[in-house]
């Protein structure tokens, strides 16, 4: 019922919204949330209880308890009472069978009482263990909350800010708010947080307002992540000031949770800020004159008040509220009876204590209020207002009245008093024991309206003081949080090489490398890519590459410790090929050295492993002190690989003078700084995919102009795809692929790399070690005996038992068989050895290999 | 983990920029047993307590450093260049 227009309403009567509730069209004003809207309209069932399908009505209004949460617009556990009213919502009941109003669920409610004590489910769906899928699947779906769209994609854009604070006050009550001012008379750098949305345009001068925001937490180092609906700020403050409040605790009776039993504030809300008379009849319950004050504000806007009970001077024996239709109809005090549909109760406040326990606080028992506050509290954070317990009323006298019906301490997961005292009967005497029986104070409020009562019941139980009892932790968050909030963007950063256009304009098929994005072929026909490659000239971006320069009077030691080959006997212009191992003799990264001065080398790495091998090169040099520093030059440099017969004349008609690139002046492994089409240019002289071939290094601002004028040479693009089917031919191992984390020099098939004879590296020990045993797998290659490609992953298998498994396989044209890479048992790995494959359902004949399948003697690499 | 840690060059910074590299390790020398090498290699203090480790400023500077710091409060006593490079 909307009465007169009143001064302070936060209502727009001229501005009127509708919306869809429950099937039924509402119509409200600008300013109205969802739950005042659907309540002036005369809605007062907003959702159904979690065990017993209750129904349930607005209890705190002020986004709180559990009562009101529905699915708005597919949303679901969205707390109507402050979510603004918007055109053409659709708000949803959860939980229910049938409607809002007619549950078919809540015959738990009236059979099942006797059969569904707390933790039923625990005895009661246990036999037979092979029906439990089914009973979990009923009880799923019979208790709980809304229901996500497993299917749902992201709905809104969520962002993250970093923010910095000298002052971060939370809480904008009169506390807070006068805590902002004072800190802000001494200077910038105020921010004030809010929940509530009547408070978005407070403003107060020097003073940052967020509202409606939630500090969400306060975790180490002074972090408080803010919930501010679609941007997440991550706040540092210097100092943390918390003014949360006191939050008012529901009294607790037998039907304390029948629709019109509701707190204070709530009618206070309805009343003051949405202009509704709450009810037609009403009944008052308090221990505080803050809460008995109501009756008067009730008068005023024609509320009958039919009693008013100071439960500071009536000891009621019996106290109950009764209903129909799980709506109240009277309160029933010693006998007496009070007819209403409005019941106003509040069991006092509790200190909203959470932030400042999370920070490190203590919280203590306050025996001269009854409730807990908190106490010694750490650095840089400090507590102001009622927060503290300062100037809160003592708490009601009783922890819970005696009188006929159900009597909840948690409205959330339906738990009542009876149920605290069977938990505590069957042995759960320990208050954090007895919480995760019966699941008080876990369900969406998080103990915001339960955690005291539950505690007061459960020390009149057991004859404790609850001070001895203590209390159980408070964890964040402390409101829900979206969880796409705390997931942020879906942002997935992406690596583009300075040609990679050239490669889309080419029509390739672009797939991801790691954090990189590369062409997997040119076209449907990776073959082709392959053949010209082999027969004539093809050139790939592998721009991705690891590089990096080391450079100093001690370069060669730093290398030759770093890695187990020797640098120090190569000439400047040489190349040599580089494993890394750990010190566990592992092999982690590979690539090629090549000195280009006595002082200085240009090292790549894999793609994946360039910032990985960047840290480790100068973690160690942190520990050893070379006179060497190492640069990553990997986004600067763009690299191409031109390969196959022609690639020596093609490369000479790009250079000033062919001769610079000849046979005998420009050998295998050699390194030559050229300029290539007038671009400056590191050629190294190496054969990845087994043809003669060039590696050109050059800065990546240059890449289309030097990839244009080698297509324009007749390079044929290739990609990753057919790389991989060249570097197979030629048995060369991809690190990652074909190695694990397991793999050591030895098993990989690379025993002439390491130089045990230097005085140390890294993997020196492990591989002193390993060199003396027998290797229980090695890596090898095979050839299948049938044109069929196995899956990566296949197992190798031997006398029907799985012995091995397969890393690489492709069909090789140029080989005219399908070859591969597999790792198999050590006294497996004699070539020609005859293993069978598992490809699909069928094993397949192989035969063991060493691997070089094309061109084994490198004849056409080294031309 | 959200403490903030300081970086001797950058000063303090949340945690997220750095990488950690564990505790600090003895390195063996000459020809270790293969006893001493698995624990070398495999074996960490995991203390509850005070422990010097490796840390990288790697979103940040990309310094290497050590800090002592208590694995049961996350409070950084001390952050300290290796000796490497206090004499360069």
């Amino acid at each position: 019922m909307r009465l007169e227009r009143r001064d302070g309403e936060r209502i727009d009567r001229s501005r009127a919204v509708s919306f869809t509730f429950a099937g039924w069209r509402i119509t409200g004003f600008e300013g109205d949330t969802i739950a005042t809207a659907a309540f002036a309209a005369g809605k007062r069932v907003f959702s159904r209880s979690f065990k017993y399908h209750r129904p349930r009505g607005l209890l705190c209004c002020s986004g709180h308890c559990p009562n009101c949460q529905m699915t708005v617009d597919g949303v679901p556990n969205v707390r109507v009472c402050t979510e603004p009213i918007r055109e053409g919502a659709v708000v949803e009941g959860q939980n229910v069978r049938w409607s809002l109003d007619f549950d078919f669920m809540s015959l738990t409610d009236k059979i099942g009482g006797p059969f569904t004590p707390v933790g039923f489910y625990y005895r009661t769906f246990i036999r037979p263990r092979a029906a439990w899928p089914l009973y979990e699947k009923f009880l799923r779906s019979a208790a709980g909350l809304g229901a996500l769209d497993p299917h749902a994609g992201h709905t809104r854009r969520y962002d993250t800010e970093h923010r910095r604070a000298r002052v971060l006050v939370v809480g904008g009550g009169a506390a807070g708010r006068a805590a902002a001012l004072e800190a802000a008379q001494a200077g910038p750098g105020v921010v004030l947080v809010d929940e509530d949305p009547r408070n978005r345009d407070l403003a107060l001068p020097g003073v940052e307002v967020l509202a409606p925001a939630r500090a969400l937490g306060i975790w180490e180092g002074g972090l408080v992540p803010v919930d501010a609906d679609t941007v997440l700020y991550r706040f540092r403050a210097e100092r943390i000031v918390v003014a949360t409040g006191a939050t008012e605790q529901p009294l607790v009776f037998p039907g304390n949770d029948l629709v019109g039993v509701m707190l204070p504030d709530g009618v206070r809300r309805l009343i003051g800020d949405y202009s509704i008379r709450p009810g037609e009849r009403a009944v008052v319950l308090g221990s505080d004159d803050e809460t008995l004050a109501i009756a008067d504000e009730l008068m005023d806007v024609g509320v009958e008040v039919e009693k008013v009970v100071d439960l500071r001077d009536v000891r009621p024996r019996e106290l109950s509220a009764q209903g129909g239709k799980g709506r109240v109809r009277r309160l029933v005090l010693n006998g007496e009876r009070y007819g209403c549909d409005l019941l106003v109760a509040s069991g006092g406040r509790q200190p909203a204590y959470s932030l400042l326990a999370q920070a490190g606080a203590r919280v203590e028992f306050d025996d001269s209020l009854g409730v807990f506050v908190p106490t010694e509290l750490p650095d840089g954070v400090e507590a102001v207002g009622s927060v503290t317990g300062a100037g809160l009323p003592r708490i009601a006298p009783e922890p819970a009245y005696e009188g006929k019906g159900k009597c909840f301490v948690c409205v959330c997961e339906d738990v009542t008093t009876k149920d605290m005292k069977r938990a505590i009967g069957e042995g759960f005497d320990s208050i954090e024991l007895a919480k995760r029986y019966t699941t008080t104070t876990m369900g969406p409020c998080q103990g915001k309206l339960c955690h005291l009562s539950s505690i007061r019941v459960y020390a009149e139980e057991t004859r404790m003081f609850e001070s001895a009892i203590g209390t159980t932790t408070a964890r964040p968050p402390w409101a829900p949080v979206e969880l796409g909030l705390l997931a942020g963007r879906e942002l997935t950063p992406t690596r583009r090489g300075s040609i990679h256009w050239r490669h889309q304009e080419a029509g390739a098929t672009i797939q991801w490398a790691g954090p990189w994005k590369r062409p997997y072929a040119y076209g449907e026909h990776p073959e082709d890519e392959v053949r010209a490659v082999h027969e004539s000239l093809g050139v790939i971006d592998v721009s991705t590459l690891g590089k990096l320069l080391v450079e100093g009077r001690e370069a060669v030691q730093l290398l030759e410790r770093l890695y187990p080959s020797r640098f120090g006997d190569m000439k400047p212009g040489r190349i040599r090929y580089g494993v890394l191992t750990s010190d566990g003799g592992r092999i982690m990264d590979d690539g090629t050295i090549a000195r280009l001065a006595d002082d200085l080398f240009y090292v790549t790495t894999t793609s994946t492993g360039a910032d990985a091998v960047t840290a480790w090169f100068q973690w160690w040099n942190a520990v050893w002190a070379y006179d060497a520093e190492i640069v990553n030059v990997t986004g600067a440099l763009a690299a191409v690989n031109l390969a196959g017969p022609r690639a020596r004349e093609a490369l000479g008609r790009l250079v000033e003078d062919p001769d610079d690139v000849s046979a005998e002046d420009f050998k295998y492994l050699d390194a030559h700084e050229l300029v290539v089409a007038g671009v400056p240019t590191l050629a190294l002289r190496i054969g990845f995919v087994g043809e003669l071939g060039y590696e050109l290094h050059f800065p990546s601002p240059a890449g289309e102009h030097l990839w244009d004028a080698l297509v324009g040479e007749g390079a044929r693009p290739f990609g990753l795809e057919p790389q991989r089917v060249l570097r197979l031919e030629k048995g060369h191992v991809i690190v990652g692929q074909d190695t694990d984390s397991e793999s050591n020099l030895y098993s990989a098939g690379m025993s002439w790399l390491p130089k045990l004879d230097k005085d140390d590296f890294v993997g020196k020990f492990a591989l002193e070690h390993f060199v003396q045993r027998e290797e229980k797998e090695q890596l090898v290659g095979f050839t299948m005996e049938e044109d069929v490609v196995p899956a990566e992953g296949a197992q190798i298998v031997v006398d029907g038992m799985p012995v091995g498994r397969v890393t690489s396989a492709r069909h090789s044209e140029a080989v005219g068989q399908v070859i591969g890479l597999a790792w198999v048992p050590g006294e497996r790995s004699e070539p020609g050895t005859r293993v069978e494959i598992q490809v699909d359902r069928l094993r397949r004949g192989a035969r063991i290999t060493d691997g070089a399948f094309f061109d084994p003697s490198g004849a056409r690499m080294r031309s | 983990m959200s403490f903030l840690l300081a970086c001797p060059f950058c000063g303090p910074r949340p945690v997220d920029e750095y990488a950690y590299f564990g505790e600090v390790t003895k390195r063996p020398s000459g020809s270790p047993t293969l006893r001493e090498l698995t624990e070398y290699v495999y074996f960490r203090d995991n203390l509850a307590g005070v422990q010097r480790e490796w840390w990288q400023h790697r979103a940040g500077c990309g310094e290497w450093f050590l800090a002592d710091r208590d694995t049961r409060t996350n409070e950084v006593l001390e952050v300290m260049l290796p000796e490497s490079r206090k004499t360069s």
